[in-house]
């Protein structure tokens, strides 16, 4: 269960070895609630190291399952293996890839893969887990979206597209699950500084991860909403959002 | 049968539970039976703060709809169902020449409830709590098998202060004790500082009902000190001397966030203390006015905006810790205009019972109050230390790892669950956060 102060005491990490995704979890455990996780993740060195790094924070229980975002038919046995151990109070959507823009453009394959492991297969996940959550009659579903989802710009529209489809997926989910005890929360991170963005060019308004996981931990228990990481973007992309696409084509980055 | 989204009284931690009526005791048995996975549990008013009348996932008996009062025999024996608030029960009887034995600060409660959380009222430390003067329950064990149970039993004592996870209680007889009005005679008196708040409350313990209101926000802990008895009828100037007719006002629906903030409670806690007479006094007071004065209020929690609030309440021997407590609550910047200080009797042989001989200390604060979950962790290691412990019935966030040493008797409740229980049917929110 959550408590009233937004401490739970368990987590499954969709993409179990992302940098934010560990953030949160590294944040959720602070309040010393925190007594089961699950990282599901491809099976990596990187996992085993989260996995031990939480177990570090004083979580009893880490398990790590292996988890493969866009084989969609192995996520109902997943996330039901993962309820059938206990309640999960939160659930993490932090799996996807962010591709070469200019390798996805001469290789369409890559935008392909781009959406299926940054949107299809995380979909479906979310979408079972929304349904365990939803029997279990509570639980906050927390989605990594992006500013990109909001207007994808020239130089990450592919990336962008797919965190569009998941933000959509998640927004919507949120409202349906209205009143189930189940809240989602869409969070819209900009420019993070982890390995995965390594090499770009920071954007303005950049953040951490541990910025995000605060972000996460504060809107944990405030109900089904969006929020912008940080706080400043969500008017930036309320403005960016309307510019004339022939402005909004010529902003650098 | 409906789905819907249940809170506490602090509206804190909503979660989603299907919502059945039922009362007598083969259609709850029938109930508890059919359980699912996620199992089954019994609500009243949903009075308690936290999350101890949810079953998120699982199934919630509402057991309101049947209101039965038996006649009240010469010694005040009276059978009721538990579904009966204490509104209702009072209403009833009060016009007889009869009270309740034990009431909390509020009748907005039922029987199956109070007796689930053993409540205490101003009278602990004279009378007990709730426990001491039920003489016999009929209650639904997790097998669906009914029981009629006496303190004489052993199980008997798994339900008081056992949150409902022993089974569920569908009647219940209580002694009521017999008055001869509805009136108090109650003695106010003003103090300066947390001294002579406990000195005040020491030199009450002569009288049956005794309890100080804190100025949480002042620094040396000044308060009112009220003591009171029932009134005799031949002592009270009024006509219809057993009138009981309680009337409330509702509260607004919505409130802002802030509404009830550091500013705002330091202002009525001063208008609060500034209205109580400077010299002692000793007046005529209605019991509603005297035991319930929320009750004048309905829906009072509303007051706290969405992101609703936390009741915190402890016991201690040592009344350094509550100067210790209220000192971290004032620094913490929690503000609270409930706080409560009572001195408790001996407690009883429920394992889970709260009220133990010392003080309790009662506050209530803003859910958004920053820092307020590393200050209440503080405060739990401290009550703990000292041999104290915290009420669940107003609990919402406890770490569960300190529950063992706060309750020391847990094992032998968990023993006595076991056996009305073994396969863990009744569940709550409460007991999948604190591991119960």
């Amino acid at each position: 269960m959550i408590d009233a102060l937004g401490a739970p005491s368990s987590v499954l990490v969709l993409g179990g070895s992302s940098e934010i995704g560990e953030a949160i979890v590294a944040r959720l455990a602070r309040p010393g609630r925190l007594r089961r996780v699950v990282l599901a993740a491809r099976p990596s060195s990187r996992r085993a190291e989260v996995a031990e790094r939480v177990q570090a924070l004083g979580v009893a229980q880490v398990d790590v399952v292996d988890f493969e975002a866009t084989a969609t038919d192995t996520h109902q046995r997943l996330v039901e293996g993962a309820f059938a151990d206990g309640d999960v109070d939160v659930v993490v959507v932090a799996a996807g890839v962010l591709p070469d823009q200019q390798k996805a453009l001469a290789d369409p394959q890559v935008a392909v893969e781009t959406a299926l492991a940054t949107y299809v297969g995380p979909t479906s996940a979310m979408l079972h887990a929304a349904n365990a959550l939803g029997a279990q009659g509570h639980g906050v579903l927390v989605v990594l979206s992006s500013v990109a989802a909001e207007r994808p710009r020239v130089a990450n529209f592919v990336y962008g597209s797919a965190k569009a489809g998941l933000d959509a997926v998640a927004t919507g989910l949120g409202d349906a699950l209205h009143g189930s005890g189940v809240r989602v929360l869409v969070v819209r991170p900009g420019f993070v500084t982890t390995r995965m963005t390594k090499g770009l060019r920071r954007a303005p308004l950049s953040t951490t991860a541990d910025v995000v996981a605060d972000a996460v931990a504060a809107n944990l228990t405030r109900g089904t909403r969006t929020v912008w990481v940080p706080g400043a973007l969500r008017y930036v992309m309320a403005v960016l959002r309307h510019l004339p696409r022939a402005v909004f084509r010529r902003l650098p980055g | 049968m409906a789905d819907r989204l249940l809170t506490g009284w602090g509206r804190t931690a909503p979660s989603r539970a299907n919502v059945v009526a039922a009362a007598a005791p083969e259609n709850v048995a029938a109930r508890v039976r059919a359980a699912g996975p996620r199992g089954v549990l019994a609500r009243g008013l949903g009075r308690s703060y936290g999350d101890a009348a949810q079953n998120s996932g699982g199934t919630v008996i509402d057991l309101r709809g049947t209101v039965e009062i038996g006649p009240v025999d010469p010694s005040g024996l009276v059978r009721c169902s538990a579904g009966t608030s204490l509104e209702t029960l009072l209403e009833r009887v009060v016009p007889g020449g009869w009270f309740v034995p034990v009431t909390p600060g509020t009748r907005q409660v039922t029987l199956g409830g109070a007796l689930a959380t053993d409540v205490h009222g101003k009278n602990h430390h004279r009378d007990g709590s709730l426990a001491s003067h039920v003489t016999s329950v009929r209650v639904v064990d997790g097998l669906g098998e009914v029981h009629d149970l006496t303190p004489a039993d052993e199980l008997f004592w798994a339900i008081p202060g056992g949150m409902g996870l022993c089974g569920i209680v569908t009647d219940l007889t209580l002694r009521l004790r017999p008055v001869t009005s509805a009136w108090m005679t109650v003695r106010t008196e003003r103090t300066a500082d947390l001294d002579e708040t406990v000195g005040a409350l020491d030199a009450a313990d002569a009288h049956t009902y005794s309890v100080a209101w804190i100025d949480s926000l002042s620094a040396p802990g000044r308060g009112i000190v009220t003591s009171g008895e029932h009134t005799p009828a031949d002592e009270l100037s009024r006509p219809d001397p057993l009138r009981f007719a309680p009337h409330a006002v509702p509260a607004p629906s919505w409130a802002p966030a802030h509404l009830l903030n550091k500013a705002s409670i330091a202002a009525f806690n001063a208008a609060y203390y500034a209205a109580a007479p400077r010299r002692p006094k000793v007046a005529q007071q209605h019991s509603t006015a005297f035991f319930h004065p929320l009750d004048v209020v309905r829906g009072w929690n509303r007051l706290y905006g969405a992101a609703g609030f936390l009741q915190y309440q402890f016991v201690v021997e040592d009344v350094e810790v509550v100067r210790w407590a209220l000192t971290e609550l004032r620094e913490g910047g929690a503000p609270s205009f409930l706080t409560v200080l009572k001195r408790f009797g001996p407690g009883n042989q429920a394992p889970l019972s709260f009220p133990a001989a010392g003080w309790t200390l009662a506050v209530d604060m803003p859910a958004q109050v920053p820092g307020l979950a590393e200050l209440l962790d503080r405060l739990d290691e401290r009550v703990c230390a000292a041999g104290g412990r915290i009420y669940l019935a107003k609990d919402s966030r406890l770490r569960p790892q300190l529950l063992p040493s706060m309750y020391r008797e847990l094992p032998r409740w968990q023993e006595l669950r076991d056996r009305l229980d073994p396969h863990r049917v009744f569940s709550s929110d409460l007991s999948r956060r604190l591991m119960l």
